[in-house]
């Protein structure tokens, strides 16, 4: 008798998990299949169409430079992940193997550049790139995020885990600070490393406000830009297939790199959090 | 052998004691905060007393930007539907996130499927979340007023009722973040010990007691900062409005983001905007340390 109770309860549990699991899965299989479908059919709730084709894509690329916008979203995120990686890593170094007057302090100013919300410096920063003659860069894209103030903090706390005597050993053997830690300290924080790339690759490709600020030259368009543009712009009203084809397209790289690297993704989501 | 390891550590002190070194490694993150964080909150607040539209010289009007913003209807409407937005999406993304976690934390198969599925939304860009949800909520094509009519229901106006067009975009946030905070939870659920049930189970208590008793107060760490993070994620509502609604119907969509930005980037008036934006910043980190205060507290 208990036993069937418990099994009941295992049932309902189940079958709860698997209502949430499709209300966020169905939405992007109905997206994907809607993409693939004839306009007089994505009105419906079926998820595969009866003629599935790539209409809705080569219209899509002969209405906007999608291309052109998925290379340039490419480069960003890439140079700005490098970027986050070399300057979190020494700045990090610095701060977790090495003496001297004002340490505690620039750790200080880390913890509350943090905390600091950036509405307060969205406006300054555009002032910043038009004075600098950035607007309508990749440069305006990149350098903003080319610190990172948790990246700094991650690289800290990996560093100041390993042993002084792998450093001192390297010093003995001419290495020089740079090669420690790029050849020598980074093998042994992979997850840090896996991490910090994870995110601030991540974080590049999905940012939108300020690539809509900086960028007013389609030709430079980020991805998320350049399809928000055109899902506001009302070009795309009488297209809806366009539209979600354009969805789809920057939606997929990530989901593709996601399927890949699971665990990871949730591992360096979740640190963004637990470190507070 | 043992004077020879001496000597050669006190070499390796001589040279790497360079008093520059981590100065120079620092320099970076230094010269990056001056430029884009130390200058642009002076200069954000000098630009607080001047009206400048970029172009023509900037004029220096003392506190008008001020007295405008107290007076302007429009910023306090968009506060107040942050704040709305607010009040339905943080319980809500407390309570799925919660719920969907302690399934999970119950020795269930397929953990790490159920895990992803939930997590995808979280990984995707906002636009992407809101395109899709702009199909799924339309009026007359929408799939959920569609399912609705399939059951006899009346449409509802789910992005175009100005009652109900800011609550449509809080469970929608929802949705989009919602996996991220169940992570949150399992973690913090799993520092539960065991031992603490089992005990609890031998003194009788339903599982709901347990749950009570001994979940909750544990994982109160955990709930206060699912609190603080969807405050601040809350606060920087920009992107769904700017596609769904544009911050209509009547306004009742405009968050505040969406007002800084469009005072900025439509009517170039960068001094005002720059005064919302400090403003608004300001009350940001009161609420956040409101909200430490009192956890602090409570803990």
């Amino acid at each position: 008798m208990k036993k069937q109770q418990l099994s009941l309860k295992r049932i309902l549990m189940y079958a709860a998990l698997l209502i949430a699991a499709i209300t966020f899965i169905y939405p992007f299989v109905w997206m994907i299949g809607a993409s693939l479908a004839p306009l007089h059919e994505i009105g419906t709730m079926t998820l595969w169409p009866s003629h599935p084709s790539l209409e809705n894509f080569r219209l899509m690329i002969s209405k906007i430079p999608i291309g052109r916008s998925l290379i340039n979203s490419l480069l960003v995120a890439l140079f700005t992940t490098s970027l986050v990686l070399i300057t979190g890593s020494t700045v990090g170094y610095a701060l977790a193997k090495m003496q001297f007057k004002g340490r505690q302090l620039i750790f200080y100013i880390i913890v509350f550049t943090m905390s600091l919300p950036f509405q307060i410096t969205l406006i300054p920063n555009y002032i910043t790139m038009v004075n600098l003659h950035l607007v309508d860069t990749y440069f305006a894209l990149i350098i903003p995020f080319a610190v990172s103030a948790f990246a700094i903090l991650m690289f800290r706390q990996a560093f100041q885990g390993l042993p002084q005597a792998l450093i001192d050993a390297a010093r003995l053997d001419g290495c020089s600070e740079m090669g420690i830690i790029f050849r020598i300290l980074w093998p042994n924080i992979k997850p840090t490393l896996v991490t910090v790339a994870i995110l601030s690759f991540i974080g590049s490709w999905n940012e939108v406000l300020w690539p809509l600020i900086v960028i007013r030259n389609e030709q430079l368009m980020t991805m998320p830009q350049l399809v928000t543009l055109f899902a506001v712009g009302g070009r795309a009203d009488s297209q809806l297939g366009v539209k979600i084809a354009a969805a789809v397209l920057l939606a997929l790289p990530v989901m593709i790199a996601f399927l890949f690297f699971q665990k990871h993704f949730i591992q360096s989501m979740a640190s963004t959090g637990l470190k507070d | 052998m043992n004077i020879g390891v001496e000597i050669k550590t006190k070499k390796i002190k001589r040279t790497y004691n360079k008093k520059w070194l981590p100065y120079l490694l620092v320099s970076p993150y230094l010269i990056f905060v001056i430029i884009f964080v130390v200058f642009p909150v002076l200069f954000c607040f000098f630009l607080t007393f001047n009206k400048w539209n970029i172009i023509s010289p900037m004029k220096f009007i003392g506190i008008d930007n001020y007295s405008r913003l107290f007076h302007d209807r429009l910023f306090w409407k968009a506060i107040g539907n942050t704040l709305k937005f607010l009040l339905l999406h943080i319980p809500l993304q407390l309570i799925v996130s919660l719920l969907l976690a302690y399934l999970l934390n119950q020795k269930i198969k397929a953990a790490s499927f159920f895990r992803a599925s939930f997590f995808m939304p979280v990984i995707v860009s906002g636009v992407v979340v809101t395109i899709l949800w702009q199909q799924l909520l339309g009026f007359d094509f929408g799939l959920i007023n569609k399912m609705l009519m399939g059951l006899g229901v009346a449409k509802i106006g789910w992005l175009v009722d100005p009652d109900v067009a800011i609550y449509s975009i809080a469970v929608m946030a929802t949705w989009k973040n919602v996996g991220l905070y169940v992570i949150l939870f399992l973690v913090g659920l799993q520092t539960v010990p065991t031992q603490y049930y089992e005990a609890a189970k031998m003194e009788g208590a339903t599982r709901w007691q347990q749950f009570y008793h001994i979940t909750l107060p544990m994982i109160n760490p955990t709930i206060f900062m699912v609190v603080i993070l969807s405050t601040i994620g809350g606060f920087s509502l920009f992107i769904e409005p700017y596609i769904m609604t544009g911050g209509g119907p009547l306004n009742t969509t405009l968050s505040a983001v969406l007002y800084i930005y469009k005072q900025a980037f439509q009517y170039y008036n960068m001094g005002y905007s720059a005064t919302l934006g400090f403003f608004y910043a300001i009350m940001i980190m009161t609420v956040v340390i409101l909200q430490k205060k009192i956890i602090e507290k409570e803990v």
